[in-house]
């Protein structure tokens, strides 16, 4: 019964979602204020809708429903609870219905939040939203029903992925789809902006604080993926170019170009088709990203299931979406002025230059990740593109990305006071290449790319302080914005160590241990003291206990465990880590040998947890820019002219 | 306005390709060992354990080696074609039990029927590691000089069959 509510729920999500975007859309080029007044009920009504479906499906996880198919194929009995919970969204369905959960929520969010715009725009954003829900509630309704039922019910589930089965996965997805879907709301302005043609700088400045947010959630939850490839495959790596990676990658990366280039459009008039059309292409790129690891188009760790029907289906969607976005775009874009002109070196010169390196950072991405497609659709065979192309290829552009942070920020808007500028970076960016060139000799081997990761980090540290330092010399009072960007690069600083020392300097053993043994790495001793069987919930495990000592002290017992899950017959390993501030110790246990011992694989990684703590600085700095309270009263200002 | 147009050309140019991908199977990797000699092996036969059976004795045929195990869902699929191609007789099959409790792989063939001439048992998988076995089913094709010649990914089916293994099989066998 539960579950045919939720399938009725779906339909009527979908007709909701049909009203939300036909009337306030007709409504807004006819400007029939009744009919635009829809927008904000019925995108109300949809999310309600789609809760109580997701709803409907979490309720039969937690309840063992086997008769749900959905359930049958990725839960167990024995799976706890809080797993059964996360099993929702475990499956090509029920993520798909968590999508648009999350679509329909930030919807209602914008319901609540856009009481100072004109109705024609919020009409129009919501209606745009609305027709984008249309489509994914007809791909679940049409090839991807999360609530097929299964006659006679299953005695028992198959259980979830073991992989899935781990607290990071719990808040990892949520957060990410978050960050994903939160870009339809830009796409959603930018097509609002360019159905309207009113192309001005209004809607920038209603869209930012909406961008950021999607970013802040993109980026916590592409650290989180890392974080979780890291900790639970095994590896000890920490981004391996896997194509579902670079699917959240690519709409980060030109995320990250749009909040910059929101910022011209917003401050200055220019760029103003350049940011509708990133706009489009972060959201395009979501989009893309979920067809690369739906469809089953390219191979990863992470697909699903495939099915043709849903791939082509996902394929259609795609082609309207994007391609409708893309010629509305090419109509209208050419008939926006060029705003605010700018001199050769200027902040706006900086920020174009930005832009540029994102997106052909992206290209790079993209290209790098269909390589193997377009050969082989091609019929010149079979390849696969791994970490060499994307590491030659990404450093070179990140290199000066990176370098820009430090200019970029300090120079003035319009025209850079060349000389002002030079003066003011001149000692700092001579620091810079004293130290990195002397730094890695401390950290025993001398090499290149230590130096040049020190010199970039450096430089971001050093220009950060500058900027604070000038504007606290002004007098100028408190500002979100301000120090949520400096807050940010700082972070892409500690990011920048932490990948620079991992990189260089991380080590590893795989070794054969018989109970007793011990085996050296980097200064630590880890003493073997053999395995002991273990129940899990729905698993058996061997369970491995290691003590590490460092110059006879001890330093941490890791249990690193190799499960056997019950219903799945799949073989998982469990690393442990220590986690510190200058370096990690990991380790994995590999295959059982003869008489006990084991093989055991060890990783010494310094300053790896770096590159989490530095993208959780960069979101925290764009939650400070969210706050700044100029967006709230200057829309207000603007609303209340309109 | 035509510069505009740029975006809109380049995307329906990827999107062309992703629906010629679609078509297309990322798992159908060829294997290195295609044209190489089939690695050696020597194992015990799941009918009969005292007995083995090696590489060697199968010499001067052609012959199917299908890597399969009970546990694996994917081989019950492919188990209705293989039986109808043993009673054809036109190719032999040998299985290879991958990483198995030989009685569970028995009763598999107890219930489902045997089209295998003789299965090997590989209970620790080191000989299905020596033919770079990844995922179960496989199956590779074997000519009269103990060469590898094809090798198929995944569960067989009736249009691998004929489209590739068989023509294969004949001009082999020639």
């Amino acid at each position: 019964m539960i579950p045919e509510l939720g399938h009725f729920a779906l339909i009527l999500a979908l007709l909701l979602a049909l009203t939300q975007s036909i009337l306030p859309l007709a409504g807004a080029a006819r400007n029939a204020p009744s009919w635009m007044a829809v927008a904000r009920p019925a995108a109300q009504a949809q999310f309600l809708f789609v809760a109580t479906a997701f709803g409907c499906l979490a309720y039969s996880f937690l309840v063992n429903d086997f008769s749900v198919l959905n359930v049958a194929q990725h839960s167990f009995s024995k799976l706890p609870p809080v797993y059964r919970f996360t099993a929702t969204w475990g499956s090509h369905e029920g993520s798909l219905l968590l999508w648009t959960l999350i679509l329909a929520l930030w919807t209602f969010a914008v319901t609540l939040f856009s009481r100072h715009l004109p109705d024609d725009m919020v009409a129009r954003v919501i209606g745009v939203m609305g027709l984008v829900s249309c489509g994914f509630l007809l791909f679940m309704l049409t090839t991807s029903n999360p609530f097929l039922r299964l006659l006679p019910a299953a005695l028992d589930g198959s259980d979830l992925n073991p992989m899935l089965q781990d607290p990071g996965m719990v808040v990892h997805p949520p957060i990410l789809y978050m960050g994903y879907v939160g870009f339809s709301i830009a796409f959603a302005f930018a097509i609002a902006a360019l159905i309207s043609g009113k192309l001005d700088a209004s809607w920038a400045r209603w869209s930012r604080p909406w961008t950021t947010a999607a970013w802040v959630f993109m980026t916590l939850g592409i650290m989180m993926g890392s974080w979780w490839a890291y900790y639970e495959l095994g590896w000890g790596g920490w981004w391996f170019w896997d194509p579902t990676e670079n699917a959240s990658l690519m709409p980060w990366l030109v995320g990250t170009a749009l909040i910059h280039s929101l910022a011209v459009t917003e401050k200055r008039g220019s760029f103003k088709a350049w940011t509708v059309f990133l706009a489009i292409a972060a959201f395009s790129l979501s989009l893309l990203g979920t067809f690369l690891v739906r469809s089953g188009v390219l191979s990863s760790v992470h697909s699903f299931a495939t099915d043709p029907a849903r791939g082509l289906f996902i394929l259609g969607f795609l082609a309207v979406v994007i391609g409708g976005s893309l010629l509305l775009f090419a109509f209208r874009a050419s008939q926006v002025g060029l705003g605010g002109r700018f001199a050769l070196v200027s902040r706006e010169s900086f920020l174009m230059a930005n832009n540029i390196l994102l997106l052909t950072a992206t290209a790079s991405v993209l290209l790098g990740t269909l390589y193997p497609l377009f050969l082989d659709a091609l019929g010149l065979g079979k390849i696969s593109v791994g970490a060499p192309y994307f590491n030659a290829v990404f450093v070179p552009l990140v290199t000066p990305l990176l370098f820009l942070i430090g200019i970029g920020p300090l120079a003035r808007w319009k025209q850079a006071d060349v000389p002002e500028l030079a003066r003011r970076l001149k000692w700092g960016f001579a620091a810079s290449v004293v130290v990195a060139l002397l730094l890695p000799l401390t950290l025993g081997a001398w090499k290149p790319m230590v130096s040049l990761g020190y010199l970039l980090a450096l430089w971001i540290v050093i220009t950060v302080a500058i900027g604070v330092q000038g504007r606290l010399r002004t007098g100028a009072g408190w500002s979100a914005n301000f120090y949520g960007m400096h807050f940010a690069h700082f972070g892409v600083a500690v990011t920048v160590i932490g990948i620079t020392m991992v990189s260089a300097y991380e080590s590893e053993r795989n070794v054969r241990m018989n109970v007793g043994d011990t085996a050296t790495l980097q200064g630590y001793t880890f003493l073997f003291k053999g395995t002991k069987d273990l129940d899990g919930p729905n698993y058996k495990a061997a369970r491995g206990t290691l003590e590490v000592s460092r110059g006879g002290k001890p330093v941490a017992v890791l249990y690193p465990e190799k499960r056997t899950y019950a219903a799945s017959g799949m073989p998982f390993t469990e690393s442990a880590i220590d986690y510190g501030i200058t370096r990690d110790l990991y380790v994995a246990l590999g295959e059982p040998l003869d008489g006990g011992a084991w093989s055991v694989r060890l990783f010494h990684k310094p300053f790896v947890v770096w590159i989490w703590i530095g993208a959780v600085l960069m979101a925290l700095g764009g939650l400070l820019a969210i706050s700044d309270r100029r967006y709230r009263n200057a829309s207000r200002k603007k609303g209340a002219e309109a | 306005m035509k510069r505009f147009l740029i975006p809109l050309a380049i995307f329906l140019v990827l999107v062309g390709f992703l629906g010629i991908g679609l078509k297309l199977d990322p798992h159908e990797v060829p294997s290195p060992l295609v044209g190489k000699p089939a690695p050696d092996f020597q194992l015990a036969l799941l009918s009969d354990p005292a007995k083995r059976l090696s590489l060697t004795d199968l010499r001067g045929k052609v012959w199917l080696l299908n890597v399969w195990a009970s546990w694996c869902g994917s081989c019950r699929q492919e188990h209705e074609t293989l039986l109808e191609l043993s009673k054809q007789g036109i190719v032999p099959i040998y299985g290879m039990d991958y990483k198995d409790q030989p009685a569970d792989a028995q009763a598999v063939l107890d219930r489902f029927g045997n089209p295998y001439v003789e299965t090997v048992v590989d209970l620790d998988g080191r000989a299905g590691i020596n033919f770079g076995v990844y995922g179960v089913p496989e199956t590779y094709l074997i000519d009269k000089n103990g060469v590898i010649r094809y090798k198929q990914t995944g569960p067989v089916s009736r249009e691998s069959l004929d489209k590739k293994i068989l023509p294969l099989v004949k001009e082999l066998q020639k």
